[in-house]
């Protein structure tokens, strides 16, 4: 097993890793720290100008219906970013503690968990989420974000699952038995850290899943709802003026574009420093 | 072999039977039913609220009506529309043709292009080539399917109006046409959504058939072929290729779920009156019996691709089904 700070590290030695990383940041710091310098998003549009093409007043221009798309697109990220943080670190969380029961106890928890993940993987996770949340009027930010996130483990806890498999019966946890450690203290300081890279990349590569669902999700009228400000529902709010006002999606689009590219070169860094065979 | 075969398709059929469950539970979890949306657009009195919830037997006890769904189900039948006042199963049988049509196109225009691609990209390996082509697969797979619909949509549509924005047919053309009028009609409306969806999707297929012909270039009878003087061209199309093949069956099973939720968002862009649409269309719609029936259909597909790929893989690898 190679240490996850030199998995790390090898990774981020990688171009397109380090690419990634670059814009990952900007985009995250923009995010951050733009709508401090900006106009409030909610303060009072600026009636008269709406629809303008970028300028330099407004350096993204201004959607139908007058707000500064540079002011929506970064606080748009915070709540994009913000989201699919959240439900990434609890899909992983769920399906680390799934795959960590079903490898570690084996028989009918392994069975009965196992059958479920199947049965879930089957329906694509998109459909999953529609018709969750298709009933839902206006849902709120905090159980969308739980709906999306439970909605992400399957795979996860397959990985986990067979990292554990290869390693219960390795003379390092037997040993670990054999000086009395309970299951808890074999699963979660023995196991789980030896699992730790595949989460990573599992965690990586689910950033940009969530967040490209996320704008689907806005698109059909599921996603975060307004005014919350989120870069799918910026894309949905201007699609009636996607001719004469073409940067008010654009923007977001791009956003959104970058930050999928970045977090998937970064998670495929990861994954080939794991595994160089494949690379 | 036949031994094998059994389980494995016992296997699909109780994955199957379980989704079913999994659904109508997932269904029942969320708050509100699929009525308590109908009224909240005009007002209802609770007597006809009460009528309707009879009609579609959601007034029975929980355990009747995951009875009645699953016994439906099995008969084919899931249930009426609540927005087109039609049996869910031929709505969803209408749409198949189209959704067929186009799923069809992006697999051929995939896997041609695709294979293609990564093969070109494995024998380049880290050349200025595999590193661009790298760069464009992976650009496609970030943007937002609907986002790039619509810009393609733009751009051919309405801004060089080369090509007709939506639908499936021309609603001016004469039925009566002749075959090649109506045929060439037809792959002009394909050709948006087509493309949108390849464009998003083909990155899967380049990047696994660029890993599998980079570890097939290893063996040592490509080496041989190469010292045998065997032209290039042939080393790598007759004797590694053939080898990089059997990685992408895989391709088959993990490809279906990323088609099925592109399509969504796709069809719905250029009205392509398939099976994505319709889930689309019964989202704004609330039409609970549609979504249920749709998303059952597309499990059902992934099982079976699933299936399919393992078939795949156990005929052309004895230790698979001898393990």
């Amino acid at each position: 097993m190679i240490p996850l700070a030199r998995v790390v590290g090898s990774a981020g030695r990688r171009g397109p890793a380090r690419a990634g990383a670059a814009i990952l940041c900007l985009v995250i710091l923009g995010a951050l720290v733009a709508p401090i310098f900006l106009q409030s998003p909610t303060a009072q549009p600026d009636i008269q100008h709406g629809g303008q093409p970028p300028s330099p007043g407004h350096l993204m221009g201004t959607d139908q219906l007058s707000r500064d798309v540079l002011t929506r697109v970064a606080s748009g990220g915070r709540v994009s970013l913000a989201v699919a943080a959240v439900a990434v670190a609890l899909s992983v969380t769920i399906g680390a503690l799934f795959g960590l029961a079903a490898g570690y106890w084996g028989g009918a928890v392994d069975a009965l968990i196992m059958r479920l993940v199947d049965a879930a993987l089957a329906i694509p996770r998109l459909f999953l989420l529609l018709l969750l949340l298709a009933l839902w009027e206006r849902i709120p930010l905090a159980a969308f974000i739980l709906i999306v996130g439970a909605t992400g483990w399957f795979g996860t806890s397959r990985l986990v699952r067979a990292e554990v498999l290869r390693l219960r019966e390795t003379d390092y946890v037997r040993a670990a038995r054999a000086l009395g450690a309970g299951p808890g203290r074999i699963m979660f300081r023995h196991l789980l850290p030896n699992a730790l890279g595949p989460l990573l990349v599992a965690a990586t590569l689910g950033i940009g899943e969530v967040i490209l669902l996320e704008a689907g999700l806005s698109f059909l009228g599921l996603g975060i709802q307004p005014p919350t400000p989120s870069w799918g529902g910026m894309i949905f709010d201007a699609k009636e003026v996607l001719v004469t006002a073409p940067w008010a999606s654009v923007f977001p689009a791009l956003a959104i574009a970058l930050t999928v590219l970045s977090v998937n070169l970064i998670g495929d860094a990861l994954r080939d420093a794991l595994d160089p065979q494949g690379a | 072999m036949s031994r094998w075969l059994l389980a494995r398709g016992l296997h699909a059929v109780s994955t199957f039977i379980l989704v079913v469950c999994l659904l109508f539970f997932l269904m029942r979890a969320v708050p509100g039913d699929p009525l308590s949306r109908l009224s909240e657009d005009r007002p209802m009195a609770p007597r006809e609220i009460a009528a309707l919830r009879a009609r579609y037997g959601l007034d029975q006890p929980v355990g009747r009506q995951f009875a009645a769904f699953v016994g439906g189900a099995l008969r084919g039948d899931f249930g009426t529309s609540i927005e087109y006042r039609r049996p869910v199963t031929s709505l969803v049988v209408d749409r198949i043709p189209a959704t067929l049509l186009l799923g069809g196109t992006v697999l051929v225009l995939n896997f041609t292009l695709g294979l293609w691609l990564g093969v070109r990209q494995a024998v380049r390996k880290g050349s200025r080539t595999d590193r661009a082509l790298e760069a464009a697969s992976l650009s496609g797979y970030s943007v937002p399917s609907f986002w790039l619909g619509l810009l393609l949509a733009w751009l051919f549509a309405i801004h060089w109006r080369l090509l007709p924005p939506g639908g499936m047919h021309d609603l001016l053309l004469d039925p009566a046409a002749p075959a090649a009028t109506r045929a060439w009609d037809l792959l002009r409306h394909l050709a948006l959504p087509a493309l949108t969806l390849s464009l998003v999707s083909i990155a899967a297929t380049m990047r696994y058939q660029r890993v599998a012909m980079i570890e097939a270039l290893r063996f040592p009878f490509v080496q041989t072929a190469r010292a045998k003087g065997i032209t290039e061209q042939r080393t790598v199309w007759r004797h590694a290729w053939p080898n990089a093949l059997f990685p992408v069956i895989t391709l088959f099973g993990l490809w279906l779920p990323v088609l099925v939720t592109g399509s969504v968002f796709v069809e719905q862009v250029f009205a392509w009156p398939g099976l994505g649409s319709l889930a689309a269309g019964a989202v704004s719609a609330r039409d609970y019996p549609v979504l249920m029936g749709t998303s059952l259909l597309v499990s059902g597909m992934v099982i079976i691709g699933g299936l399919v790929a393992d078939v795949l893989y156990a005929a052309l690898d004895p230790r698979i089904r001898h393990a």
